[in-house]
């Protein structure tokens, strides 16, 4: 019986292992932003952005051309990318460490500024690479290494909710919050991604996509185990969907 | 025969995200082996059940599992 391949490790990314936690799920992310750059004949022509966290070795994994950025300054090191090379597609990714802490300001105006970009901002609630620590996104009563109780509101406020915050801006074009935790979330999340990108060509400003992700090792769970914790609780707090799409708006 | 798959087993960290997700429950953790990792590698008990979902593909975020479907026979060759 002849058989076709249905599915197979993408073109988009390089023939070499992730260094990322067993079941981290940085690692469907990554083919999701692959399979959707070669599907829309765009991997060749891409130029991405690797931020500092987990995913510093990005620049290692996919096959278009890539680039590191200091902490937080990926969307800034992406405009002039994309300035300079206005028909390039260009995005960034980044953690929830680097986005919503020490980034903040450079994801805020570059959505202000209406920069032709797009990011995929991977939030799993702590800071990963440096071992667990309280992120800007950590939920209240979530233990974290620094907050060995639980993050408390009256000392360190609610969880930032980026997606709604830059919804409120006028140059942000498309911007959504999907998750990976189960096999409709990870489709969902493709479409999302390729909408982002779809946008950019279109030339129709900022574009993110937030993923909500899990952090097995640091959690203190089994891969399986925290894609449960992200559903029960993570979506409460951070609830799927289209925060802003201009182009419903046009309709 | 269905479908088929093939895990890169060198590569697998026996992180079991693609167990839950088979819905004919055919994958599972081989603790026989060890893998040059230090992993317990996911492996297939009865490829025969295999429908080439791709659910484990799509699932595994080490990208290591490649999944085959037969191919479908036009009714006019049949």
């Amino acid at each position: 019986m002849e058989m076709d391949v249905v599915y197979q490790k993408s073109a988009g990314l390089e023939d070499v292992e992730f260094h990322y936690c067993p079941g981290c799920t940085h690692g469907i992310i990554h083919k999701l932003i692959a399979e959707v750059l070669v599907e829309l004949d765009l991997i060749g022509d891409t130029i991405g952005v690797a931020p500092v966290g987990c995913a510093v070795f990005a620049y290692d994994y996919f096959t278009c051309d890539m680039h590191e950025a200091a902490h937080g300054r990926a969307p800034a090191v992406a405009t002039g990318i994309k300035r300079a090379l206005p028909d390039k597609t260009v995005f960034t990714y980044q953690g929830d460490g680097d986005l919503a802490a020490i980034g903040t300001a450079e994801i805020v105006h570059a959505a202000m500024r209406g920069e032709k970009i797009t990011t995929i901002f991977v939030n799993n609630t702590n800071y990963g690479m440096t071992g667990g620590q309280m992120a800007p996104t950590t939920l209240i009563g979530q233990k974290v290494t620094t907050a060995p109780l639980g993050r408390s509101k009256e000392h360190y406020g609610s969880p930032i909710k980026v997606s709604e915050m830059l919804a409120t801006i006028e140059g942000a074009a498309y911007i959504e919050r999907v998750s990976v935790h189960n096999m409709a979330g990870i489709i969902r999340a493709k479409k999302a991604i390729k909408k982002a990108f779809q946008l950019q060509q279109e030339g129709a400003g900022f574009t993110l996509i937030e993923v909500l992700s899990t952090c097995p090792t640091n959690w203190g769970l089994t891969p399986n185990d925290a894609l449960n914790w992200l559903q029960d609780n993570m979506i409460p707090v951070f609830p799927l969907g289209v925060y802003r799409d201009i182009t419903a708006e046009d309709k | 025969m269905k479908g088929k798959v093939e895990f890169r087993s060198d590569w697998c960290k026996g992180c079991e995200l693609c167990i839950p997700v088979c819905p004919v429950d055919i994958i599972f953790i081989d603790e026989s082996v060890t893998n040059s990792k230090g992993y317990h590698p996911a492996t297939v008990s009865e490829m025969e059940k295999c429908i080439g979902c791709a659910n484990c593909g799509r699932i595994c975020p080490d990208s290591i599992i490649t999944v085959w479907r037969e191919k479908r026979v036009k009714k006019a060759e049949k």
